[in-house]
C-alpha cells in the first residue's frame, strides 16, 4: 500500500494542475497581507466601530493572528475549488488518459488502487491546508507581529496572546477535515465518469448550492440545513468561541468524518463493479 | 496438453447489445493463438474480460487452471497484456512509466531490467523522453515493453502491430515467435488481419458478432480450404476451348473478360500453369486467394 500511495503522490505532484492551488494561495495570501499592512488600520476601525464608544482598544490588535483569522475565514470558501481540481482528476484522469487499462490489469485489487488514490488525495488536501497555515499565520506573524486576537461574533471576544496558537492548530485541523469532505465528494464524482471536467464542475456545483441553502435563513432551508455537509464546514470558527462548546465541535467533526467515509464507501462500491471501457 | 486459458459460455451484454455471446475457447501452453475477427466482433471485449477490466454477464474464465474471478491477482502476476491502444502517463518518461507499472506489479524494476526491456522493443535511446513526444508506433512498442516487464507466462496482445511500419511489424512478429519458441511463453494474439496471424500462430479462432465462426490449428484451417486462383490471360476464348477438353474444366469457377477463376489445391497451380504455357497461352498473372481469407474478408466487410 505504501508503494501505491507513493506512486499516486508522485503522479499528483508531476501534474501542473496540482500546483494551481499552492500558487493561488501563495499569491493571494501575501496580497491580502500587503493590503492589510497598508489598509489594516481602517479595516480594524470599521470592525470595531460599534464598540468604540464603550471600549478603549490598546496594544497591537492588527497582528499576525488577526490577519490569519481573516484569511482563514475568507479562503475556506474558495479552497474547495482548488481541492476539486485534483479530486476530480484522481480517477477520471486515468480514464481520460486511457491509463486505467494499464493500471487495472496489474495484480493489485481495485480496492487497493482506489484506497491508495484516496490517501494520496487526502495528503494533497492536508498539505494545501498546511501551506495555507504556514503562509498566512507564519508570514502574518513575521509581517505584523504577535498580539491579542479580537474576534467579533455575537459578542466581542479578545483572546490573550498565549491562548491563541493552539486554537489555530485546531482550526486548521478542522478546516483540513472539511476540505477532506470536498475531496471525498470530488473523488466520488470522479469514479462515475471518464472526463475530469465533469467531477470538478459537479463538486463545485454541489458546494455552491449547499452553501447557498445553508446561508438562507428561512424555515424551509433551516429544516434541511442539518443534512447539508457544508453546514459543518465552518466548524473551525467554534474553536474561537469562549467558552468552547466541545460537544458541538466533536459532533460536527464526526458528521464530517462520516461524510468522508460515506462518499469513499460509495466510490469503492461503484469502482469495484465498474466496467472499464475507456 | 495443459490449458492456459479456458473460456466457457462467455457472454457480455451492454444493455441491448450482446458483444460476446456464449464464446468458448481454449489456449494451450506454448500456443501462439490467433484471435481473429472483424472490427466489432467482440475481440476487445473478450480481452477486457480476460484482463478483468469488465465483468462478464455470464460464463467462466479459467487461466492457468484457476478461476479468474477468485484468483485474479495470483493470475495477473503471470499475465502481460496490451489492451487496445497502449496509453501511458504522457507527462512521464518511458522509463518512469515502466518503473511505476513494474512497482505496482511488484516485479524487478532495477535500472538493468528496465533498460533491458526497453532494448528488447528498441526504445533504449528514448528511455528518458516523455511519452507525450512518442509516435503511435513507439507507444505500441512501449506497450509491449510493459507487457513483458514482469516476465509473464501468458502474453495477451490486442492488435500489437497497429501503427507500426513494415519493419516494426516484422520485428514484433519475430519477437512473438522468439517469446513462444525460445522463452516458452504462451501468446494470445488478437488481430483483424488474417495474414498477420497466419505468419505466427499455430492455432486460431475466428469470431464474429461475439460467437465462434471457426476454430482449429492454422495448418488444418488452411489445408481444409481450397485456393481460389485467378489466371489473367489475353486469349480467353482459345483458353476456354483448350481447357474444355481437359481435367481442368471441372476446376473452373467462372470466366471474366481476361481472367479465369479456378478452385485449386496448392500443388495444382504449377501444373496448370505449365499446361497453359505449353498450349501457347501467355499468362499475365496468377493470383491465389484462399477461401478462408475470402470468408474472413467477407466477415470484415460485413463488420465494417
Amino acid at each position: 500500500m505504501y508503494t501505491l500511495v507513493k506512486i499516486e503522490l508522485y503522479k499528483i505532484f508531476r501534474k501542473w494542475r496540482t500546483y494551481i492551488g499552492f500558487a493561488a494561495i501563495g499569491v493571494m495570501v501575501p496580497i491580502i497581507q500587503i493590503a492589510m499592512y497598508f489598509e489594516g488600520a481602517h479595516y480594524l476601525e470599521f470592525m470595531t466601530r460599534s464598540f468604540k464608544d464603550s471600549f478603549v482598544f490598546v496594544g497591537n490588535l492588527l497582528n499576525g493572528y488577526l490577519i490569519a483569522y481573516i484569511i482563514l475565514g475568507s479562503l475556506t470558501i474558495h479552497i474547495p475549488f482548488l481541492i476539486a481540481l485534483v479530486a476530480g482528476d484522481l480517477l477520471a484522469g486515468e480514464a481520460t488518459a486511457g491509463t486505467y487499462r494499464m493500471l487495472i490489469t496489474r495484480p493489485v485489487s481495485r480496492m487497493k488502487l482506489v484506497f491508495a488514490k484516496f490517501i494520496a488525495g487526502l495528503i494533497y488536501t492536508n498539505l494545501l491546508v498546511l501551506f495555507l497555515a504556514v503562509i498566512s499565520l507564519g508570514l502574518g506573524l513575521i509581517i505584523f507581529g504577535v498580539g491579542e486576537l479580537i474576534v467579533i461574533k455575537d459578542a466581542i471576544i479578545i483572546f490573550a496572546q498565549n491562548d491563541i496558537l493552539w486554537r489555530f492548530i485546531f482550526a486548521y485541523a478542522s478546516a483540513a477535515l472539511s476540505m477532506s469532505v470536498v475531496l471525498a465528494l470530488g473523488f466520488l464524482f470522479s469514479s462515475l465518469v471518464e472526463n475530469a471536467i465533469g467531477p470538478i464542475v459537479s463538486t463545485m456545483t454541489v458546494i455552491i448550492i449547499f452553501t447557498i441553502f445553508s446561508a438562507i435563513n428561512i424555515d424551509f432551508f433551516r429544516t434541511v440545513k442539518p443534512y447539508l455537509f457544508t453546514n459543518y464546514m465552518s466548524t473551525w470558527r467554534l474553536v474561537f468561541d469562549d467558552p468552547i462548546d466541545y460537544n458541538e465541535i466533536i459532533k460536527n467533526c464526526l458528521i464530517l468524518a462520516g461524510h468522508i467515509i460515506g462518499f469513499f464507501g460509495i466510490t469503492l462500491f461503484i469502482f469495484k463493479r465498474k466496467d472499464i471501457l475507456s | 496438453m495443459q490449458k492456459v486459458i479456458e473460456v466457457q459460455n462467455l457472454t457480455k451484454k451492454f444493455k441491448d447489445l450482446t458483444a460476446v455471446n456464449n464464446l468458448d475457447l481454449n489456449v494451450y501452453r506454448g500456443d501462439i493463438f490467433g484471435f481473429l475477427g472483424p472490427n466489432g466482433a467482440g475481440k476487445s471485449t473478450t480481452i477486457r474480460m480476460l484482463m478483468t477490466l469488465i465483468n462478464p454477464t455470464s460464463g467462466t474464465i479459467k487461466i492457468f487452471d484457476k478461476p479468474l474471478k477468485q484468483k485474479r491477482n495470483e493470475i495477473l502476476k503471470k499475465v502481460g497484456a496490451i489492451v487496445e491502444k497502449p496509453d501511458f502517463y504522457g507527462y512521464l518518461s518511458a522509463y518512469k512509466n515502466l518503473e511505476i507499472l513494474g512497482q505496482i506489479s511488484g516485479c524487478d524494476t532495477s535500472n538493468k531490467r528496465i533498460m533491458e526491456i526497453l532494448e528488447t522493443v528498441g526504445l533504449e535511446t528514448r528511455a528518458k523522453s516523455k511519452v507525450k513526444t512518442f509516435s503511435h508506433g513507439m507507444k505500441q512498442r512501449l506497450g509491449l515493453a510493459q507487457a513483458l516487464l514482469h516476465d509473464p507466462d501468458l502474453i495477451i496482445l490486442d492488435e500489437p502491430t497497429t501503427g507500426l511500419d513494415p519493419q516494426g511489424m516484422k520485428e514484433i512478429r519475430e519477437l512473438i515467435i522468439h517469446l513462444a519458441k525460445e522463452k516458452q511463453k504462451t501468446i494470445f494474439l488478437s488481430s483483424h488481419i488474417l495474414a498477420e496471424v497466419e505468419l505466427v500462430a499455430n492455432r486460431m479462432i475466428i469470431i464474429n458478432k461475439g460467437t465462434t465462426v471457426v476454430e482449429g490449428t492454422v495448418q488444418d484451417l488452411l489445408n481444409a480450404t481450397n485456393l481460389k486462383v485467378t489466371f489473367e490471360l489475353d486469349e480467353i476464348e482459345r483458353a476456354k476451348k483448350i481447357l474444355a477438353e481437359t481435367q481442368w474444366q471441372k476446376k473452373i469457377e467462372s470466366f471474366g473478360d481476361y481472367q479465369i477463376l479456378f478452385l485449386l489445391e496448392k500443388n495444382e497451380i504449377a501444373p496448370l500453369n505449365k499446361f497453359l504455357v505449353e498450349q501457347g497461352i501467355l499468362i499475365n498473372s496468377i493470383v491465389p486467394k484462399r477461401s478462408l481469407e475470402e470468408y474472413f474478408l467477407h466477415l470484415t466487410e460485413k463488420g465494417a
